[in-house]
C-alpha cells in the first residue's frame, strides 16, 4: 500500500467559525468556534479512511473543508500536489470533478422538483456542457444499473423512492463523473440496518470495480471497522489517533479510542452483561473554549499535569500507528 | 413446484423491458389536491367566465363604450334602465354611455393591472429575495435594508405623487404599482431561501461545482414556487384593490378609459338619483373576481402545502 500514490494530504487544517454573541455590539470581537483545530492525515489511491468521533467533534466540517465548501482558517489541503486551501469558485471547479460527496440524509440530498435522471446527470451537464443528450442518457442509465436501480425509473421523482434507493441515487450522482475520491458523510446513519449493509456492500464493490478512494465518516464504530483500511479518531476538532483499522481496534493507544471501543455493544447478552464497560466521564467541552493542552484531559482517566500544559503532537508510536497522547497505552 | 419457473423468468424479463415509468412530480400531486377543492375549482370557473366575458362580450354589445345614447340624456333613471330592447343590457351611465361596454372595458383594465402588478412582483421579488437569501451576509444585509427603507415610505403617497407629477396614465399606474408590489414578495422569498439553501441537495450541487446563479435558478427557485404562486394569486386582488382605490380617489385611469374602481366611484356618486344599477353591475364583477382570486389562493396553498406531502 505504501507504493500507491498519495491522493490527498491534509496538513494542520484549521476551520474556525465566527460566532457573534447574542446582542453584541458591532465592534465587539466575535468568538472563534474551533470546529477543526489542526488535523493532519493523508490518503492513498484506492484506500478507505474511516473518520469516527462523537457528535460535534468536527467530522462533517472536516469533510466540507476538504472540498472547500467551508473556508479553512489555516493549513494545507494538497490534492495531487496542488494546494486547494483558500481557493474558491472557478479555481476549484476542475477539482470538484474528482472529489464527490455522499450525504447523510438520502432524501434531503435530492432536489424534490427534479427527476432522478436530471439529478444524476447534473454533474455531467456542469462539467461537460457540450455532451449530447443521448450520450448523457446512456451514461445515466448505465450508472443506474451499476448502483442497482432499474433504468426505467429515470423519470421518477425522489419522493417515490425509499431511503435506501435514494442513497443509491446519491451514489450514482457521485460516481457519474468517475471521481478519484468520494467523501461519504455518514451515508448509512439514516438507514435501517439491513439497508445499511446493502449500501456498504455496494460502496465496497464499486470501490473495487472503479479503484476509488473513500473517506468514510460515521459514528458507528463497527461499520467503520468493516469498511476502512485505516481509521482516524477525532475528538473536539483534534485528531487523536490514526492507525490501520485492525491495529486500532486491537491495540488502541489513545485513552479516548480505548474508551470508545469499550463502549461498543456486543451482540451477545451474556458477554455484554459480564464485561465491565468503562464509561467516559463528564461532558464534551465547548469548542468555543477548549481546554488547554490536550483537549481530552478533562475527561481522561490518565490525565497528568503535563497534559494541561502542552498539547500532545501526533506522533508515530509504532509502525504506521499515530497517536496524540503524552502517555499512550 | 418449479413448474412456473419459466413463467416467472418471462415475467422478470418483461419487467426489465417495460417502457420508462413516468414519474409523478410534486406539481401533479398538488394539481390532484387542488381539483378536489370545490370552492377553488368553482372560483377558477367563475374567473374564467369573467375573463371570457371581457373578450367575447364586445361582440354582443349594441353600443360601443364611447357612443352616447342621446335619447336617455336627462332621463337616465327612466330611459337608461337595464333592458334588452334598448340594447343597454346593464343600463347606461350618467352620461348615457352603455354600461355593458363600459364594464367590459373596466374588467380588461382592472384584470390587466392586477396581473401585471403581480407579475412584476413575482419576477423581481423572487429573484431579488432569492439572491439576497442565497448569498447571505453583507449582500443580504444591504439588499434587505434597501427593501426596509422602501417599505417605510407610505406607498400611497408615492403613487399619488407619481400620478400628479408625471400625469395620469395607465403606464404610470403600472410603474407605481410595480415599484411597491415586489417588496413583500422579496421578503417572503428571502425567508424561504434561507431554509432551502441549507438543504443537502443544495450542498450537493455546490460540491459538484454548479455555479451559484444556476443553483439559484435550478434548485432554489423551483422549490420556492409553491409559496410564490400562492402569494401571487393573493397579490392580484390586492393590486386590483389598490388600483380601484386610486381610481376611486379620481387619480387612476383617465377617461375615456375606465376600471372597476372608476365605475364603482361613478355609480356611488349617482346613487341618490335612483340609478342603482350603475353601482351594482361593476360591483358584482369586482366582488366576484376578488372572492375568486382569494379562494384560488387558498386552494393553491392547501394543495402545495409541503406538510401534506
Amino acid at each position: 500500500m505504501s507504493e500507491a500514490e498519495t491522493l490527498l494530504r491534509v496538513e494542520d487544517l484549521k476551520v474556525y467559525f465566527d460566532i457573534r454573541p447574542e446582542g453584541a455590539m458591532p465592534w465587539t470581537k466575535s468568538l472563534k468556534l474551533k470546529a477543526v483545530d489542526g488535523v493532519s492525515f493523508d490518503l492513498k489511491a484506492g484506500e478507505t479512511l474511516g473518520i469516527v468521533g462523537e457528535s460535534g467533534c468536527g467530522k462533517s466540517t472536516l469533510a466540507r473543508a476538504v472540498i472547500s465548501m467551508v473556508p479553512a482558517e489555516s493549513g494545507h489541503i494538497v490534492w495531487l500536489g496542488k494546494d486547494l486551501a483558500g481557493k474558491t469558485g472557478d479555481a476549484i471547479r476542475p477539482v470538484r470533478r474528482e472529489i464527490q460527496m455522499i450525504f447523510q440524509d438520502p432524501l434531503a440530498s435530492l432536489n424534490p422538483r427534479m427527476t432522478i435522471g436530471d439529478i444524476i446527470s447534473e454533474p455531467l451537464w456542469t462539467h461537460h456542457p457540450k455532451m449530447k443528450k443521448a450520450e448523457v442518457k446512456l451514461k445515466v442509465e448505465d450508472m443506474m444499473r451499476k448502483v442497482g436501480l432499474l433504468p426505467n425509473l429515470i423519470n421518477r421523482y425522489p419522493h417515490e423512492f425509499s431511503g435506501g434507493q435514494c442513497q443509491r441515487i446519491g451514489i450514482a450522482r457521485a460516481l457519474i463523473l468517475e471521481p478519484k475520491l468520494i467523501i461519504c458523510d455518514e451515508p448509512v446513519s439514516a438507514l435501517d440496518v439491513s439497508i445499511q449493509a446493502q449500501v456498504i456492500n455496494l460502496l465496497q464493490s464499486l470501490q473495487d470495480e472503479l479503484g476509488l478512494s473513500l473517506i468514510f465518516i460515521a459514528h458507528d464504530l463497527s461499520v467503520v471497522k468493516h469498511i476502512s483500511d485505516r481509521v482516524m479518531v477525532l475528538y473536539l476538532g483534534n485528531g487523536c489517533e490514526i492507525a490501520t483499522s485492525k491495529d486500532l481496534y486491537a491495540h488502541p493507544r489513545h485513552p479516548y479510542t480505548r474508551l470508545l471501543i469499550s463502549a461498543v455493544p456486543i451482540p451477545d447478552p451474556s458477554i455484554e452483561l459480564s464485561r465491565e464497560v468503562e464509561l467516559i466521564k463528564g461532558e464534551l467541552p465547548s469548542p468555543l473554549n477548549p481546554p488547554s493542552g490536550c483537549v481530552f484531559r478533562t475527561r481522561c482517566p490518565k490525565a497528568q499535569p503535563l497534559c494541561a500544559e502542552e498539547k500532545p503532537k501526533m506522533e508515530e508510536k509504532s509502525d504506521g500507528h499515530f497517536a496524540a497522547c503524552h502517555f499512550p497505552d | 413446484m418449479f413448474a412456473n419457473t419459466k413463467k416467472v423468468e418471462e415475467f422478470a424479463e418483461n419487467m426489465a423491458s417495460v417502457d420508462t415509468v413516468k414519474g409523478r412530480s410534486l406539481w401533479q400531486d398538488a394539481m390532484g389536491r387542488f381539483l378536489k377543492n370545490k370552492a377553488a375549482v368553482t372560483s377558477v370557473i367563475l374567473l374564467g367566465l369573467i375573463l371570457l366575458f371581457s373578450f367575447v362580450g364586445p361582440y354582443f354589445a349594441q353600443w360601443t363604450n364611447e357612443e352616447i345614447d342621446w335619447s336617455t340624456l336627462g332621463a337616465v333613471a327612466e330611459k337608461g334602465r337595464p333592458s334588452i330592447e334598448s340594447g343597454h343590457y346593464f343600463g347606461t351611465d350618467d352620461l348615457g354611455r352603455d354600461l355593458y361596454s363600459r364594464v367590459i372595458q373596466g374588467t380588461q383594465v382592472s384584470l390587466m393591472v392586477g396581473v401585471v402588478g403581480a407579475l412584476i412582483a413575482v419576477i423581481v421579488g423572487t429573484l431579488y429575495g432569492a439572491i439576497a437569501g442565497y448569498f447571505g451576509g453583507r449582500v443580504d444585509s444591504v439588499m434587505m435594508r434597501a427593501v426596509d427603507i422602501l417599505m417605510a415610505i407610505p406607498y400611497m403617497f408615492i403613487l399619488i405623487l407619481l400620478l400628479v407629477v408625471f400625469g395620469r396614465s395607465i403606464i404610470m399606474l403600472f410603474v407605481g404599482i410595480g415599484l411597491v408590489s415586489w417588496l413583500s414578495m422579496a421578503r417572503i422569498v428571502r425567508g424561504q431561501t434561507l431554509t432551502i439553501k441549507n438543504k443537502e441537495f443544495v450542498e450537493a450541487a455546490i460540491a459538484t461545482g454548479v455555479p451559484s446563479f444556476i443553483i439559484i435558478l435550478r434548485h432554489i427557485v423551483p422549490n420556492l414556487l409553491g409559496v410564490v404562486v400562492v402569494y401571487a394569486t393573493l397579490l392580484v386582488p390586492e393590486m386590483i384593490l389598490t388600483e380601484s382605490f386610486i381610481s376611486f380617489l379620481g387619480l387612476g385611469v383617465q377617461e375615456p378609459n375606465t376600471s372597476w374602481g372608476a365605475l364603482i366611484s361613478d355609480g356611488a356618486g349617482t346613487i341618490q338619483y335612483g340609478t342603482l344599477w350603475q353601482l351594482l353591475f361593476p360591483l358584482f364583477f369586482f366582488v366576484v373576481s376578488l372572492f375568486s382570486f382569494y379562494f384560488i389562493g387558498d386552494g393553491l396553498r392547501d394543495a402545495l402545502d409541503p406538510k401534506d406531502r
